[in-house]
């Protein structure tokens, strides 16, 4: 144990885990975060934009938004099921979200994870077995 | 840092004192751009009265209210007073004879007008009980010369999926939504109480006009549809980034009565100048015609995305000649050109002949709104979205980011 607790702190240390990083810290450079970004760009670049940023009033920004950050749940339910007319951080976005349903878990998790720590977002990883839950308990 | 904020300072003193705008305008020689106002709120569209009051609908409230009221009471140039009426937000507005007509996204009303004011305890509710929907939602208006009123009912859609947006998701055929939307519908102008099915659905096909006007020269009504989005995104096998870009057309339409556009089931390929069936319905990717032989042609055609937001036939006489009934038409600028540079924030010109169509191309009038190149509307400094004529021929521009206005002038 006093081993383990040892190797955890030089990990800190090292700066490997920040605190936002706990789970599954998924490295840019590897195969799943660029799976991430490829898939970012074919489903959502064209509405949330290369930014992150949205498009005022019509998409909200993935960029700084607690919805994306925040409850892991939450966002995989948006992301499988799609979500339309819910005010985003107190503002009124026009367009729907469509549902990505089709994505398999795997995807799911690494687009998640893409957004989860890009444009300026530092939240930690969403798993495959994360997104699998989500899906199932939705059934 | 101090210097820093002091050379801003002096520079921000400079620009005020000189009404020089920190991001000029381009417009065509002889053409000068003021801005009356820096920001009044999140405008849409506008009118000016002939005492010359600028009246600016909002699309989210200010201080409570939705319709902003700006007054160049000292004779600057400046419509430096403020003041702000009625409780709902929208886009529409319009006068008509001694009235003043707005709209919410589910309702149109109407106010006495006079001098600059509106009597706001005298107000009648001309078009009510509409559906409230997020999507395509703007309420736009105009009125004819006999006082019939237009407004849009834009398509809750892009293209009438089963599921909207989704990847993979069917169009619905025969599409639902034409019913009650997905056109323009015509009231009495004068008549109270409204409701949808009381007002004949007058063209179909529009899957939204935020942009329509009546043209009084050749009495006939013309709107410009939004094109349906994402042919990339929801067909990557179809269609590329590149002509994602470019398609469909943004359409300038001659309203006639019965008039069918196509929406859900075509759009306008302004690069073969043909209506062409959508993917959803069977499209190929741009050859396929099908149905889409006997639905209505625009007279012309901008490039896809640019978002026409506002038109108005200039009938002013400070412009040169050439102006003369002529159409300008406010572009809100693009979104979904991504991953390609977005265009379109601009004020175009289409010079119109005597039989009501336009006898040129089409002109880039106002440019440079949003500051530079952007890739994301989220860079962009202003964004046009509504134009007026002022009784002394100016023609006025709003911005929907802060609210702030231009008013362009002509030295002739």
């Amino acid at each position: 144990m006093k081993l383990i607790a040892a190797g955890f702190a030089l990990l800190l240390g090292m700066g490997f885990f920040s605190p936002d990083n706990q789970t599954s810290f998924i490295p840019s450079g590897t195969a799943a975060a660029d799976s991430g970004k490829q898939l970012y760009t074919t489903y959502c670049l064209s509405c949330h934009q290369a930014s992150g940023k949205g498009v005022p009033s019509l998409n909200p920004p993935l960029a700084g938004s607690s919805w994306v950050t925040g409850d892991k749940q939450r966002l995989i339910r948006v992301v499988l099921n799609g979500l339309e007319g819910e005010d985003i951080d107190g503002e009124t976005y026009n367009n729907v979200m469509p549902g990505h349903d089709f994505l398999t878990d795997q995807q799911l998790s690494e687009v998640l994870t893409y957004i989860r720590s890009s444009f300026g977002n530092k939240a930690d990883a969403v798993t495959a077995a994360e997104v699998k839950a989500v899906r199932s308990a939705g059934k | 840092m101090k210097l820093l904020i002091g050379v801003a300072a002096a520079g921000a003193l400079a620009w005020m004192t000189s009404g020089q705008d920190p991001v000029p305008l381009k417009l065509p020689s002889g053409f000068t751009a003021t801005v009356v106002n820096e920001g009044v709120g999140k405008a849409r569209h506008i009118v000016v009265d002939a005492s010359g009051t600028i009246f600016v609908k909002l699309s989210k409230l200010e201080k409570g209210k939705g319709l902003a009221i700006l007054r160049d009471t000292d004779k600057d140039g400046k419509a430096e007073t403020v003041s702000y009426a009625t409780g709902y937000a929208g886009t529409g507005i319009a006068i008509w004879k001694d009235w003043l007509y707005d709209s919410s996204d589910s309702s149109v009303y109407r106010y006495p007008l006079k001098n600059g004011a509106i009597d706001e305890s005298k107000r009648e509710t001309i078009v009510t009980g509409l559906t409230f929907q997020r999507e395509h939602g703007s309420k736009s208006i105009t009125l004819d010369d006999a006082g019939h009123l237009y407004v849009n009912f834009g398509a809750p859609s892009n293209a009438c999926q089963e599921r909207n947006r989704q990847l993979g998701s069917k169009g619905m055929e025969p599409c639902p939504i034409l019913e009650w939307y997905g056109g323009i519908w015509q009231f009495d102008g004068a008549k109270k109480n409204q409701k949808q099915a009381d007002g004949v659905r007058f063209a179909t096909g529009i899957r939204n006009a935020v942009a329509l006007d009546w043209n009084p020269a050749s009495k006939q009504l013309y709107a410009l549809q939004h094109g349906r989005d994402d042919l990339h995104r929801l067909y990557p096998s179809l269609y590329t980034d590149e002509q994602n870009a470019e398609l469909p057309g943004e359409e300038f339409l001659l309203v006639k009565k019965g008039s069918d556009f196509g929406w859900p089931y075509c759009y306008y390929d302004w690069q073969t100048s043909k209506k062409v069936l959508a993917p959803e319905y069977g499209g190929d990717g741009g050859r396929k015609v099908g149905i889409c032989e006997g639905k209505d042609l625009p007279l012309l055609s901008f490039p896809g995305h640019w978002a026409p937001n506002d038109l108005l036939f200039y009938t002013g006489n400070q412009f040169p000649a050439r102006y003369k009934n002529g159409a300008f038409i406010c572009f809100h600028g693009s979104w979904n050109r991504s991953p390609l540079q977005q265009r379109g924030y601009l004020v175009a010109f289409i010079p119109m002949g005597k039989d009501g169509k336009p006898s040129g191309k089409y002109e880039i009038f106002a440019d440079n709104f949003a500051g530079g190149e952007i890739m994301s509307p989220g860079d962009a400094q202003a964004r046009p979205v509504g134009l007026a004529q002022g009784a002394d021929g100016a023609l006025y521009i709003s911005d929907s980011i802060n609210g702030k206005i231009w008013k362009i002038t002509s030295r002739k």
